[in-house]
Formats: C-alpha cells, structure tokens, sequence
C-alpha cells in the first residue's frame, strides 16, 4: 500500500481508452463498476467534445460478483454492435476485472461470433501498466490485428507509394495539445513534400492501417505513445523509424535532416537545408528571440523542468541550449522509460529527478527556488503557493491547457508558442518581484477607502460569522448588499437572520 | 414515440442500470471539509485515486485531507499483510495531521478482495488511540450521493447514547448552539431556551454546508423547534448525543441507509417528511415536523407566498416548458417537484436508486403536485439505460435535459439545452433562502440562450455525424 493524494500517469485502462477514442468509429467497452466510466467527463469537458465518447460500461455489480459476468458482456457487445454498427469493439479490463479474473478472452470468442464488427480485448494489465504504457500497448494492439487481419485475407498493400510519404503515429485525444501538433506536423510533412500516409490512431479509420506498409518511413514525435508500433512496423516492413522529437529549433532540424537522410536512402534524392535555414531564421521566431536583448536578460537564469519524456526533455533542451537559462534540475514522471530520459538531458541539467512523488518534486522546488517552474499542472500550483511563475508543458493538465487558439508545441510555429511560454513565465516573475520592491500597486488604498465607506450598521457576531462564511469574492457585495437591505427597513443590527432575509430578497 | 396516456399514479420503471454517475467514493470531497477533524482514507487502486484527481479539480491542490490508500500487487495477491499496511499509512497519517476520526473508505477492490475493514478498524483503533469509521462507498452498490449515505450511516453508530449529565454542557457539545450562543453569557442562553416549544429532542441528518445548516436551524426556530444536533456536525468530536426515542429527520433523499440505522440501531423515531428543496419542500417539511410535536406551524403561508414572488422572474421563464432527469444524484424527484410547482413538465424521472419508503412524503407531495398543477405524472425510472434514454430524448425533445458532463456536451452540440447535474450536489439548494439558487441554476441555460437566440446556431455537429 502506498499513500498517494496524486498521481502523474493514470490507470491503465484510460490509455486504452484514449486509443480506441482516438480512431473513427472504435467503441469502447469497459468491464467495470459503477462510475469508472469518468473517461466520459474528461472527454466531454477538457477536449469539449461535440459527439458522444463511443465508450460505455459493461456493469460489474454485486450479481457478476457472486455469479460472474456470465452471458452480461457478450449481450453487451452484440447490443452496441447493433445500436452504432462500430468497426471494432474494444473490451477494456480495468483494475477491478484484473482481480476478478474472468476470461474475458472466451467473451470477446463468443460475441464474435454475433457481432458484425471486430471485437477485440485489450491486453494490458492494470496492476504492471500506467495510462501511457497501456496507450501505446493498445496502439500497437490495433495495429497489429488489423495488419494480420489484411495479410491473411491477402489485402495488404504490396510496396511504397510512388513520392516519400510518412506515418504519423501517437497523436490522440486528451494528449497535450495534441490535435494542433499534428495540423502542424501535416503543414511541415507538405513543407517538406512528403505525403502524409496514415495518421494514427486520432481520426484515423481502422481500415486505413492496413495502409500503413506503404509509407517511407514513420515518425514518432512522442516517446510515450508509437514506439512499439513503429518498431513493429520496422520488424514487419522494413520500415524505418524516426523518433526525434521537432520541438525546439535545434531539434526540428534534426529530425527534419533525419527524415532527409532516410528518405534519400531510398532514392529520394532531396536537400533540406535550405529549407531549415530559412525557417530558423525567418519563420521561427525563436532564434531571432535568442539573440534579442530580452533573452539576454534571461541568461543563467534558474528554472526547473517536471513532465513526461517527451515535452521536460525537449523544453530542458530548448532552455539551456537555444536560450541559455540554467535548469537546476529535469525531471520525468515516466519511472520505466527513466534511461533514456538521462540520457537526453543529463548535459543540459545539474541534476536529474525521476519521479512520481508530487511531494518529492514540490520540496525540490522548493528548496532550488528558480525563477519560473516549467511543469504539469501539479507544479503550477506549487508554484502559486512559493510566489514563482510555471509554464505548463505535459500533462496532467486542465481544461485551460486545451485552448482553442492555434498553439502546437512542435515544428516552427511550435517554437514561437514555446517562446512566448517561456518569456512570459519569466517577465511575470520579473514584474512581481519589482512590485514587491516598491510596496505593490499604489492604486490598492484608493479603491479600497471608496467603497467601504463608514458604516452606521452594526454586525452582531452571528451576523459577522455567517458573513465570513462567504467566499471572498462575493463577500463585499453580500456585505453591500445586506446593509442596504438593512437601512431600507430600518435594522440597526445586523443579524444571520437579517444576513438571510436580505438575500431572500429579489436582487440581494 | 406516441403520446403517453396519462397515467392514473405515479409509475415505476427499471431499465438496464447502464447510466453515467459519479462514483460514490467522491463524497469525501464533500465530508471532508463538512467534518473539519476528519482525515479520509480511501483504500482502492489507481482508478479511484485519478477519479478523485480529476473530479475534485483544484480542491487537490488545497492539501486536502484525504488521501489514497493505493492497493499493488502486493497487496491484491495477500502477500503484504492488511493489517501491518494499514497500521503503517494510518500512523504517518495521525504523525502528519493529527485527525480526530480516520474515515476508510472501502472501494470496489477491497470488497473483491474481501479485506476485512471493520475487523481491523476496531483493532487499529485501539492500538493507534484514534477512531477508525469503516464506510463501504463503491461502485459495485452504490451511486455517487449515496457514498454520504454509507458514511453517516457508520458515523451513526459513533454518536454519543447518553447525554451528558450537566445541562450547559450539552449545549456545549453541540456545534449549532455553540454557534448561536456565541459570545453569549448563561442568562441569555436560558432566555433562548424559552423560545422553543417544549417537545423531544429533534437531530437532523445530512450534511449541508454551514450556511443551510443555519438557514434550516432558524428556520424550524420560528416555529419554536429546537434542532439538538446535526449529523454530521463541524467536527467529528461534537457528534450529536442520539438516545432512545429521539426524533430524526432527513433532509436529503439519498439518506436511506443512515434512516434505517437510526431507527434500528439507535431506536430514533424517522420523521419521514418531503425533503426541504424548494419553497414547497421547505414548507412541507416544517409542516410535517410540526405536526409530529402538535405544534401548529406559524406564517408559513406569508413565508412561501413570499419566496414565490421573489422567484416570478426566474419562475416566468421555466414555466410550460419541459424538463428529462436523466438520473445520477437520488435528488432527482424532490427537484422535479419542485420544477413542476414551478408550472414545469417533466417527461421523465431518471434515478440511480428509489427508496419507496424512505421517500414516500417526497412520492406522496409529487403526485399532489402534479394533481394540483394538472400535470402528466412523469414516469419513474430506475438505474436508467442512458443509451436508450437518449433515443427518448431525440423524440420527446425536452426543453431542458439535466444530466451529467458525459452528455452535457455532445447533447448542447446537438441544439439540446442541458443543465449539468452535478452542480445541483455543491450548490445551496436547501431552504426558503436558497430557492432562487436552484432556479438561477436550471435558468441558466435557457437564460443564455435567450442571449445568444438570433445567432442561428443551435446544431454544431455535421449531419453525418453520428448520435
């Protein structure tokens, strides 16, 4: 047992859950109690999802305690199979089927045999993986059924396509800010004249995947999310793989003369340079900004990095060597991918923490007091409590870290919204520590002597209790607003029930 | 769909129990900071733990205190010893807060894995010197709201059984009168006590936020009834005393198993009466209470003619149109009563659990209701199939649906006007006084669509698109 009030990576199952959410009409059901179907809320309310989360519960209560789940999931995936007619039906296990040890596996045989879709279990076990590893199980899952599926049939597709083209594999609903990284990995993949095989799993339809074969090469831009699918791929085709995240100027570029290298080993023949030179200098922002007096003024600067592998290795990397700021420390959540975490970043850093402690990385911060924090949402409001800025880079994260403005994290536009991230979290401490020099706005004692003006009313304890009771900030105008109602009829105390009578009073 | 006749009673559905609701573990959200001296354990797994994360939003960030007690591999296959486990997390618990109560929330795995909770907790108890209250709140029984139920219904068995022996004292012992006697010499208090009728000792259950606690207190004070208690009180050393022969009465309509314990295990007489939401719940509810110590209410009829002129504005605007409960929070009929006093229809009653008993007065003043506003009785359905309350949704086309986030969004997509169910459990709705609250939130959507009605925009999803 470990005590635990927060927890960076979710369960299991909501990995899978994101995957098969991700593609065109995949349902999902879950094997579980009551209320576990939260996926639901997250989709619905941070991505502010218009369609239904093709997700639902197969119930496990009290009967499928004592008897077992019995005929219950298979009715209920021949049911969903019949109400939206999905591609592929998912069966999620969650923590609590792990212990129930039900053979899920001889339902998903028997509603095959009734469904018209495929129907499929997700192989991954709630106690051994964490949402991220279960994601890129489930991904790899998919794939590789559906590419099994095609080769027996003899539908697979034979060779490449005729110009270089790629796959995009890992981007998905509720990743951080997923939807506009991919708009901007497509802009740069035309850029670039590559064609744009499959883009999986987010809106893809699982029969594009038996497309996938035929693509040059694919491109993982996140570590958590793709890799076993690529590396399948590769086993499978032949199919190189890039993994270098474009975040940042320096890696973009990277990545960008990785992709030419391996395109031109198979008979590309194209030069990318020019290109990279005109984007650094004149498309992205963010080289210009490394040499602007404002960056200047970050130099040696002190700041922290917390989030997954891919955007705390990245953002470490972008401000340490394109901004010149010093990061105390990086560090990641992801425990079981920590290697090449280090790897990455250990140049760039004086110290590396893995973790998944909040409290751990809270009492880091706290005891290297940077300038600004770049981290999840968690670390924002340790940083709200020790007065130092954060800029949110990974998840978990809020409804606020879904925007609707145009924001990726990669390619060229990626680095001018990583830019203004960062310049911002800074120049706001900046501002707040010039403030505290001189004693705070100047404007706050005006404002405050206009409104409480003296009062002739009277507060007996009980009313000042049930007042202070009041959130702070609505607590003036209740306070206003009972007075009035109070002078109006002639109180001249002011009591919880005056308070309430007030209140009861249209427009109090 | 055809038009329904319009049935003769009040009737009962139950469908496939399919139906999006919290899971009941989220009420230590809640209890956690009604009972201020309380730590909340909840001994589950990873799903439960982001459940809270997510759902609880900024209130994680606030050090709360509540915490997961996260069950690994270890542990499920019994190769860690519970009890050792347990004792370990509990002591760094009391190191660092030092609680008056630890409250274990039992969840979906423990109750697979049969851990014996309320066999140790006694054990532990003992060893560590600080109470342990064993609440089973999972999902494989139970339905968001209905978590507070499991917990004050243990917390009930807690309460002291004998008053203490000193008259002063008792009034020290409880959390409202302290409150109301704040600041207060001995005199005065006597002088309070010959504001009451003389009638049994009267203990509310429920947990409402300080302010109703106060409003409800006051208001059943007019009517010269004194509250004794409440459970749950600000903290848990000043739960209520709770003898033979006391009368109790609910303000929730979640409470059926606190209901049931306080009658069985500690002999208390159930005032069973509609619950306070809405000025018609409210009146209704002090008349019942009245009328159990022969007291002849007071200015009821001034007081709610009252509200109901200060709510016409909000009233004007509900009023003729319809309303669908999917279902998720047990408060469903007491506010579809109220929505139909307010010249509302409603189509349909959604609702995770239905206590007849426990509910009747609610059950009795709803079909009242509909007699006197002349309107269809709704139908009752019980563990709701939300797939299939959807298609009725498509049909019937209701003028407001309330339900929960899962379906906010996609139905608002769909030019459907929804009101998020779960705001109704936080908000104040309780009382003469927060009346208006409840109106201001089933308003709210309508009210913005009247801002936003000649902008042509009501269906946002491509005809293709599924539903």
């Amino acid at each position: 047992m470990k005590l635990a009030y927060w927890m960076y990576a979710g369960p299991a199952h909501i990995g899978t859950l994101r995957i098969a959410s991700s593609f065109k009409n995949v349902h999902a059901i879950m094997h579980a109690p009551i209320g576990d179907d939260y996926f639901n809320v997250m989709r619905s309310m941070l991505s502010r999802e218009r369609n239904f989360t093709p997700v639902t519960t197969s119930v496990v209560d009290r009967n499928v305690l004592a008897r077992g789940s019995q005929e219950k999931v298979v009715d209920n995936i021949v049911r969903k199979d019949a109400e939206e007619h999905p591609d592929l039906i998912v069966l999620t296990p969650t923590c609590t089927s792990s212990i129930l040890q039900e053979d899920l596996h001889n339902f998903v045989e028997r509603a095959q045999l009734e469904a018209k879709g495929d129907v499929m279990l997700a192989d991954v076990n709630h106690y051994r993986y964490n949402e991220l590893q279960a994601a890129d199980r489930t991904l790899d899952q998919i794939v590789q059924y559906y590419i099994e599926k095609a080769r027996k049939r003899g539908e697979l597709p034979e060779g490449k396509t005729a110009k270089p083209s790629v796959n995009i594999i890992g981007t998905t609903t509720l990743g951080f800010h997923n939807n506009h990284d991919c708009t901007e990995l497509k802009r740069l993949m035309a850029d670039l004249g590559i064609e744009v095989n499959t883009l999986i799993p987010e809106g893809a339809s699982v029969y594009d995947l038996k497309k996938m074969s035929q693509a040059w090469f694919n491109l993982v831009p996140y570590r958590e999310l793709g890799l076993t699918t690529a590396r399948y791929l590769e086993e499978q085709f032949g199919t190189p793989y890039i993994d270098i995240t474009p975040m940042g100027v320096v890696e973009t570029a990277r990545c960008i003369r990785k992709i030419q290298q391996v395109i031109n080993a198979q008979g590309a023949e194209v030069d990318y340079e020019d290109f990279i030179n005109e984007q650094t200098l004149y498309v992205s922002q963010a080289a210009w900004f490394s040499r602007s007096i404002d960056c200047q003024n970050l130099t040696g600067k002190k700041a922290v990095v917390f989030g997954d592998n891919t955007h705390a290795a990245a953002i470490t990397k972008i401000l340490a060597r394109e901004m010149g700021i010093h990061v105390v420390w990086a560090g990641t959540y992801c425990k079981y991918d920590a290697d090449w975490f280090r790897e990455q970043v250990s140049e760039y850093c004086d110290e590396v923490l893995i973790s998944e402690d909040h409290g751990a990385i809270g009492d880091a911060i706290a005891r290297v007091e940077p300038s600004a924090i770049f981290g999840t949402q968690m670390e924002r409001h340790v940083g709200k409590r020790l007065d130092i800025p954060c800029g949110v880079i990974a998840a978990p994260i809020h409804v606020q870290n879904f925007p609707i403005g145009y924001k990726p994290f990669m390619g060229y536009e990626g680095t001018n919204q990583i830019t203004d991230l960062i310049y911002n979290s800074f120049t706001l401490g900046m501002e707040d520590h010039l403030l505290e020099i001189f004693g705070g706005h100047d404007t706050k004692e005006v404002i405050t002597r206009g409104i409480s003006a003296d009062s002739d009313l009277n507060w007996t304890k009980d009313g000042q209790a049930e007042l202070n009771k009041i959130p702070g900030f609505v607590r003036g105008k209740v306070k206003r607003n009972t007075e009035k109602f109070a002078r109006d009829r002639g109180f001249k105390e002011i009591n919880a029930e005056v308070l309430y009578a007030a209140k009861e009073a249209v427009g109090a | 769909m055809t038009v329904a006749q319009q049935p003769e009673a009040l009737s009962f559905e139950c469908e496939t129990g399919n139906y999006h609701t919290f899971c009941p573990i989220s009420c230590v959200a809640w209890l956690y900071q009604k009972i201020e001296d309380s730590f909340f354990l909840v001994i589950g797994t990873k799903t439960c733990g982001y459940f809270l994360q997510n759902a609880m939003g900024v209130m994680i960030f606030a050090e709360p205190r509540y915490a997961m007690a996260e069950l690994e591999e270890g542990d499920i296959s019994a190769q860690l010893n519970d009890y050792e486990e347990l004792k370990r997390l509990c002591l760094q618990i009391k190191r660092d807060r030092n609680p008056s109560v630890i409250v274990w929330i039992g969840t979906c795995t423990t109750e697979i894995i049969k851990t014996d909770l309320e066999g140790l907790a006694p054990k532990l108890e003992s060893e560590i010197g600080i109470p342990i209250v064993v609440a089973r709140a999972n999902g494989l029984d139970y339905a968001f709201t209905q978590g507070e139920d499991t917990v004050l219904a243990a917390m009930a068995n807690r309460c002291p059984d004998k008053a203490p022996v000193a008259e002063t004292e008792k009034n020290e012992r409880n959390a409202i009168a302290k409150l109301l006697n704040f600041g207060k010499k001995k005199e005065d208090v006597a002088q309070d006590e010959s504001e009451y009728v003389v009638h049994p000792p009267l203990v509310l259950f429920g947990s409402l936020p300080d302010p109703v606690v106060t409003q409800l207190t006051l208001e059943l004070k007019r009517q010269g009834i004194k509250v004794s208690g409440w459970l749950p009180a600000k903290r848990f050393t000043e739960l209520p005393v709770l003898e033979e022969g006391y009368y109790v009465a609910g303000v929730n309509p979640f409470l059926s198993r606190t209901a049931t314990t306080l009658m069985r295990r500690r002999k208390c007489k159930l005032i069973g009466a509609p619950f306070p939401i809405g000025p018609d719940g409210t009146r209704a509810w002090i008349e019942k209470i009245c009328s159990v110590f022969g007291i002849t209410p007071k200015g009821l009829d001034e007081r709610e003619a009252q509200i109901w002129a200060g709510l016409e504005d909000y009233v004007k605007l509900i009023r003729g149109k319809s309303v669908f409960f999917m279902g998720d929070n047990l408060l469903e009929v007491s506010q579809a009563r109220f929505l139909i006093r307010c010249g509302m229809t409603v189509h349909e009653i959604g609702i995770p659990y239905m206590d007849k008993r426990y509910q009747a007065a609610e059950l009795a003043l709803l079909e009242k209701t509909c007699q006197e506003m002349n309107s269809p009785l709704p139908r009752i359905v019980e563990k709701p199939d939300n797939y299939n309350q959807l298609q009725r949704i498509y049909a019937l086309k209701p003028d407001l649906v309330i339900t929960g986030m899962a379906h906010a969004n996609p139905l608002e997509a769909r030019g459907i006007n929804t009101k998020w169910s779960v705001e109704f459990t936080f908000a104040q709705i309780h009382g003469f006084t927060n009346a208006r609250d409840m109106l201001e939130l089933v308003t709210r959507p309508l009210r913005r669509n009247n801002n936003l009605k000649d902008l042509g925009w009501d269906k946002l999803v491509r005809e293709e698109a599924k539903i």
